[in-house]
């Protein structure tokens, strides 16, 4: 399943292209993130930045959460929502955004 | 402020755009992607306004919105329990102007959707390619026998949040220790569904401190609410004996209201309250009803994948004012709908097909200032509506510690920043 994951990912990392032509083009899901994830680093909050992150910290990140398998707020049902592919998708385009 | 260059700029623009010709599909061949108007700079405007011009830096995108600083509802139930500055809710439109967005100060008074123009209070006309209708809520003046406008200034609705916040925080400041505080809250749907019952948790978490003898009511026009059970074992824990939740079925719902009196009343009973907070029936925006979106309920019916209007071409419609299926009508749902709708406009406007969304929803209340509980779920269209996905969502759990509440009041007041930082800069 996680091999599965990868090579989606692998796939969607050389479809991104230029972060301008993709920019319109959010997967499922992943424009909704930063109502709580600041764009902005100069945003306080306790919740993570995801701009700068590599996709594979963010894949392990959300499978943990959908599995229940580290501790959570709100994101252990919101991770239930998405499927590995969506979950690949979104992190592959959060890891091509520039900081 | 920078209102009159603003207005001087726009009108060199829309003069410039009434000198070129009018062919069906303007400018789009000379590199311009198109003429954008969004109406309403709240979390849904004003999200969609930045998102739109970060997507394609070549829209012409232009915010109507009638004041020039922004208050926000969310964490304005702070504001009325003298937690929290009204000023801490205000925002400006600086930083949309920076990016490059006609800001036009001015009500728009109608909109011809055959023509695509918007006209604004002075009499000027806008050209459209698509328009974003965003203008939240209205009262329903006629919903609830007596409580007209001038009712609101001696019953407070503050369900907008600004001078009618400071109406009922000053209200509670001056009622003595001892005094009955009436709330009332209305039928599905309105703005904010936790609304009503984190406002009667934090006016409790007021009473208790500084006016311990007093008692709050809270009549409601349903038999359930938001986060029912975690809100009804907070109060149990925290405010015992202070808040009483009288259901429809119990004789909750007001039917009329008295303001000279000051009593609210019920099919059971009149109540004659020290403070009468009535949260009133809403409907859509004025001005959706002006562009003819809003449907015989009052709101607006959308296509769940692009928020075009289901009534009127080239028009979308999101935030509170839209008939968004599952999704709540709550700032998080108008921004991430508005982050939706601004990709759909794009790919539209390029003439391509708007992809398939998911979109989120997260709602924090707080039940005191170190006491979070939230309620999330994830949507998909399906069927022509906006359906939550099932097997996920979701509310706090009823039995997570201290600890647990703690980190989700953090969490709600890191929420308000990034949201703010996104729609508003």
């Amino acid at each position: 399943m996680l091999r599965h994951a990868i090579v989606g990912l692998a796939v969607l990392l050389s479809l991104a292209g230029p972060a301008s032509a993709a920019a319109a083009e959010f997967p499922p899901g992943a424009s909704s993130c930063s109502g709580c994830h600041p764009t902005s680093a100069a945003v306080q909050t306790p919740v993570a930045r995801l701009v700068g992150r590599s996709a594979a910290e963010i894949v392990t990140a959300l499978q943990a959460f959908r599995a229940g398998q580290i501790p959570a707020t709100v994101m252990d049902r919101i991770a239930k929502g998405f499927s590995e592919a969506e979950i690949a998708a979104i992190a592959a385009w959060y890891a091509a955004q520039q900081d | 402020m920078g209102g009159r260059s603003t207005r001087r700029d726009f009108l060199k623009r829309a003069a410039l755009a009434a000198c070129a010709p009018l062919p069906f599909r303007p400018a789009l061949a000379q590199g311009s992607a198109g003429r954008v108007v969004v109406i309403g700079g709240g979390f849904a405007g004003a999200t969609c306004a930045r998102a739109l011009k970060r997507l394609d830096p070549r829209l012409a995108v232009t915010l109507v919105e009638q004041s020039a600083r922004f208050t926000a509802c969310p964490f304005s139930n702070e504001v009325i329990a003298g937690l929290r500055d009204l000023r801490d809710q205000e925002f400006s439109y600086d930083e949309l102007e920076a990016s490059g967005i006609a800001l036009v100060l001015l009500a728009a008074t109608g909109v011809d959707p055959q023509a695509r123009g918007v006209t604004l209070a002075d009499g000027t006309r806008l050209s459209y390619d698509r328009l974003v209708v965003a203008p939240g809520i209205d009262i329903r003046w006629d919903g609830l026998p007596g409580y007209g406008e001038a009712a609101a200034e001696k019953m407070p609705h503050a369900w907008k949040a600004g001078a009618q916040t400071t109406l009922l925080g000053r209200q509670l400041e001056a009622m003595e220790d001892g005094g009955l505080v009436v709330i009332s809250a209305p039928a599905n749907p309105y703005r904010c569904p936790p609304g009503p019952y984190e406002r009667a948790s934090l006016i409790a978490h007021y009473l208790k401190a500084k006016k311990p003898r007093s008692k709050l009511i809270l009549l409601d026009a349903k038999d359930a609410f938001s986060k029912q059970k975690l809100f009804q074992n907070a109060w149990t824990e925290l405010y015992p004996g202070l808040i009483e939740w009288v259901s429809l079925s119990s004789g909750g719902k007001v039917t009329a209201v008295d303001p000279t009196a000051l009593t609210l009343a019920t099919d059971f009973q009149t109540y004659k309250p020290a403070i009468a907070n009535v949260i009133p029936p809403q409907k859509a925006g004025h001005i959706a009803e002006l562009a003819g979106v809003a449907d015989r309920s009052g709101w607006c019916p959308i296509n769940p994948v692009t928020f075009e209007s289901a009534l009127q071409a080239n028009i979308h419609v999101i935030g509170d004012a839209a008939i968004a299926g599952a999704m709540p009508k709550s700032a998080f749902a108008a921004n991430a709908e508005a982050k939706v709708c601004a990709a759909a406009l794009v790919a539209l406007l390029a003439g391509s097909t708007p992809a398939m969304p998911k979109l989120i929803n997260a709602c924090y209340s707080l039940v005191a200032p170190d006491y979070g509980i939230s309620v999330a779920a994830v949507y998909q269209p399906a069927n022509g509506q906006l359906v939550e996905v099932a097997g996920a969502g979701g509310v706090s759990p009823l039995d997570a510690p201290a600890a647990t509440r703690a980190a989700e009041a953090r969490i709600a007041d890191g929420w308000f920043r990034t949201i703010t930082a996104e729609a508003f800069g």
